[in-house]
């Protein structure tokens, strides 16, 4: 809420003060100003692409972004972790991925003789800031529900790849733990699959059906848009039914300073993020020639 | 919610923490003949000791189980409750059955069992002791 008022403001300032470049312009483009309001058109009168691809980070980069608790904060440290982060960056690729997103993850470990594990699953959180990032995986291996929770920075991993790159319609998937073993039984020899460049990360709509009860969370209090409802009220008795009225709390979205506190002001997010931005971008860059190194296949003779 | 509410509840409203403590129901994964009987008669065993200061079992703990009105030890191998990062945590809880002397009472498990299990027990095993290391070589799958 907080980030549209200054929005608003900002196409204010912007309105007022590119009335004069843009008269320069072209004629047409001012034609097409009368949606002002839209975020696009502020994109176009300042940095043309710059900026929408800064405010793109938050998702791709959410760990850049420090914990918005005030007593936590400390600008030095989240500087220095974000320098630390971006060393690891450039020693090991750290693709970009989603809650949804199947991963695997082969990492060094003293126990087996191999000294290496391998664990494939859907990741199913993706919580923390800075060196502290962590996302969980889960799959059902012989039949057995399996998670593992891995620091996005920890210097044991080996290699993190990206198999099946997806969003889900939520952003966390605990409820996969009680939803039927279908929805999170992956085979471990999953073979990767490759999105063309520039294509919209594709998000999957399935709506799990849960299994019945005792469940390891309340799912008919929340609002989960993955979970199958019309199933899942068939599961559990009246007087639950009768309660979830009683525990909605519809007035927090209307609680701006929960809001304010639970995120990063816009400005700073920019800050930060025109901070690491040639870096990453220089990483990208560099991961992308890599791997068109590596596709290519050297034609063979035929006859 | 009204004052006298707070009062009445008979439960406790934090989160469970899935402690292996004595009374928990744990499940059989091996094929012993016991262990199968009794996951088949849905009398799961019950924790009646846990072989370590704490009280509470984890990965690589000795337990005590009254199974079918019998005591066994076994071991625990794969628990549900919260686990540091790269330490697998699974959708129940885990125990092979052994005796005395440490040998399994199956000749199989049909879970996956966490890797760090070999280290665990390799340091529980002592020479003239009990040998804990059978159960590695029992194992169908590491994660």
């Amino acid at each position: 809420m907080f980030s549209n008022l200054y929005r608003q403001c900002l196409v204010e300032k912007h309105f007022v003060y590119n009335l004069f470049p843009l008269c320069k312009w072209s004629q047409c483009f001012a034609s097409s100003q009368p949606e002002l309001a839209t975020e696009s058109t502020i994109q176009a009168f300042e940095e043309p692409e710059k900026r929408s691809i800064k405010l793109e980070q938050r998702f791709i980069y959410p760990e850049f972004l420090p914990d918005p608790k005030i007593e936590w904060r400390n600008s030095i440290r989240e500087r220095l972790e974000r320098q630390d982060m971006l060393k690891r960056r450039s020693q090991i690729e750290i693709p970009e991925f989603y809650v949804g997103t199947i991963m695997a993850v082969t990492s060094f470990t003293p126990h087996s003789t191999s000294k290496k594990n391998r664990f494939l699953g859907i990741c199913i959180q993706r919580k923390g800031c800075g060196l502290r990032a962590t996302f969980v995986l889960r799959n059902i291996i012989d039949n057995l529900g399996t998670e593992v929770a891995y620091h996005l920075y920890d210097p044991t991993i080996e290699k993190i790849e990206v198999i099946r790159l997806e969003k889900r319609l939520d952003d966390e998937l605990f409820y996969l733990r009680d939803a039927l073993p279908e929805y999170s039984t992956f085979p471990l020899d999953m073979e990767p699959v490759i999105l063309p460049d520039n294509t919209p990360i594709p998000v999957n709509t399935t709506q799990v059906i849960l299994k019945p009860r005792p469940w390891v969370g309340r799912w008919e209090r929340t609002d989960f848009k993955g979970i199958n409802r019309e199933h899942m009220m068939t599961l559990i008795s009246d007087k639950m039914k009768m309660q979830i009225a009683k525990h909605q709390k519809p007035w927090e979205k209307y609680d701006l300073m929960k809001q304010y506190r639970a995120t990063i002001p816009e400005e700073e997010q920019k800050e930060i993020f025109a901070e690491v931005y040639s870096q990453l971008h220089q990483l990208e860059l560099g991961k992308k020639k890599s791997k068109r190194i590596r596709t290519f296949v050297k034609p063979k003779k035929s006859a | 919610m009204s004052f006298s509410n707070i009062f009445l509840r008979p439960f406790h409203t934090s989160k469970e923490c899935y402690h292996i403590i004595k009374m928990s129901r744990l499940r059989v994964v091996d094929n012993s003949e016991i262990g199968r009987r009794a996951m088949a008669e849905g009398k799961p065993p019950k924790c009646i000791h846990v072989y370590n200061k704490k009280g509470v079992g984890t990965i690589g703990d000795k337990v005590l189980v009254a199974i079918l009105g019998e005591k066994k030890k076994g071991i625990l191998v794969g628990v549900k409750k919260h686990q540091p990062p790269r330490v697998p945590k699974f959708d129940t809880n885990n125990i092979v059955l052994i005796d005395d002397t440490g040998t399994p009472l199956g000749n199989r498990i049909h879970v996956p069992i966490p890797v760090m299990l070999r280290t665990i027990l390799k340091e529980k095993t002592f020479a003239k002791g009990v040998d804990y290391t059978k159960i590695l070589a029992i194992a169908s799958r590491f994660v």
